[in-house]
């Protein structure tokens, strides 16, 4: 079982790494805590506090505290969904923006057990794909290396920061790699 | 469904809110209105079973919600996403 104490220093590294800052309201911050200690003891990971779980590892992913949409939220808005992450200018001026929810919605329906999936063409899709586990991705990822430190990442942006060097964002350029037949 | 009722003086309103237990937004949104001795009705949705969640899903959509929470639905018409003190404040006369 992890600790509220545990919980806080895995956020206060995470947003040290990323050169992010957690909320400035400290009762805020520390109910964030506590509803991630509350999924991780539920669920087993650290699950965003903000969202509805399907309580399946597969479709939870990428809502696992920091989730896959915090980074364009805090580029976008200086915020993340939950407002657990923000930046450098949301914390100091204290004021907190409003973020709407970025997370596609077949995904979110997924919380709500399979008849609920979203347009009924999607769920017929889904019931296609499901037996080989290869779902279409919804997003696409690419390859990008930090031209500072040669870090390489796999995602659908570059990091706002680079965790090992603390590059900028603008630093990462995309690997482009394309296969040759000859003969 | 396991709905929760909050008693409060002013009932004027019929007030419902669909949250999360681990959410501290949703957490603000009812003490808000526990401040405001607003009368409201609430569901934890992330405790009830999968039956009840799909109905909820229903229910938030049909009244054009977007699945986020807290969803406070106000006389059955107003639907507002989120803490928002101001729409509160406004659809609840406070």
């Amino acid at each position: 079982m992890t600790t509220i104490e545990e919980a806080r220093r895995r956020a206060e590294a995470d947003a040290k790494t990323f050169g992010y800052f957690l909320t400035p309201q400290p009762d805020l911050l520390q109910g964030f805590l506590e509803g991630l200690k509350t999924n991780e003891d539920r669920y087993g990971y650290p699950l965003c506090p903000c969202r509805l779980t399907s309580g399946s590892f597969e479709f939870d992913r990428d809502i696992i505290c920091p989730c896959d949409y915090r980074d364009p939220d805090v580029a976008q808005y200086g915020a993340c969904y939950c407002r657990l992450y923000v930046n450098k200018q949301v914390y100091e001026s204290q004021n907190l923006p409003e973020v709407p929810e970025r997370r596609p919605i077949e995904k979110q329906a997924r919380a709500y057990g399979t008849q609920a999936a979203a347009p009924k063409v999607a769920a017929d899709e889904a019931k296609k794909q499901a037996p080989t586990g290869k779902a279409q991705p919804i997003v696409k990822k690419k390859l990008w290396y930090c031209k500072q430190c040669g870090y390489v990442v796999f995602r659908e942006d570059p990091p706002y920061v680079c965790p090992v060097c603390k590059a900028k964002r603008e630093m990462f350029a995309e690997i482009e790699s394309s296969v040759e037949f000859n003969g | 469904m396991n709905i929760s009722k909050v008693s409060g003086k002013k009932n004027k309103h019929k007030v419902f809110v669909y949250a999360l237990s681990t959410c501290v937004w949703c957490k603000m949104t009812k003490q808000y209105l526990s401040d405001n001795n607003i009368e409201y009705e609430y569901v934890d949705v992330d405790l009830c079973n999968e039956e009840d969640k799909q109905k909820i899903h229903e229910t938030i959509q049909s009244k054009g919600g977007m699945l986020s929470y807290p969803t406070t639905i106000v006389d059955d018409k107003v639907l507002i996403t989120g803490f928002r003190k101001d729409q509160l404040k406004e659809a609840l006369e406070i």
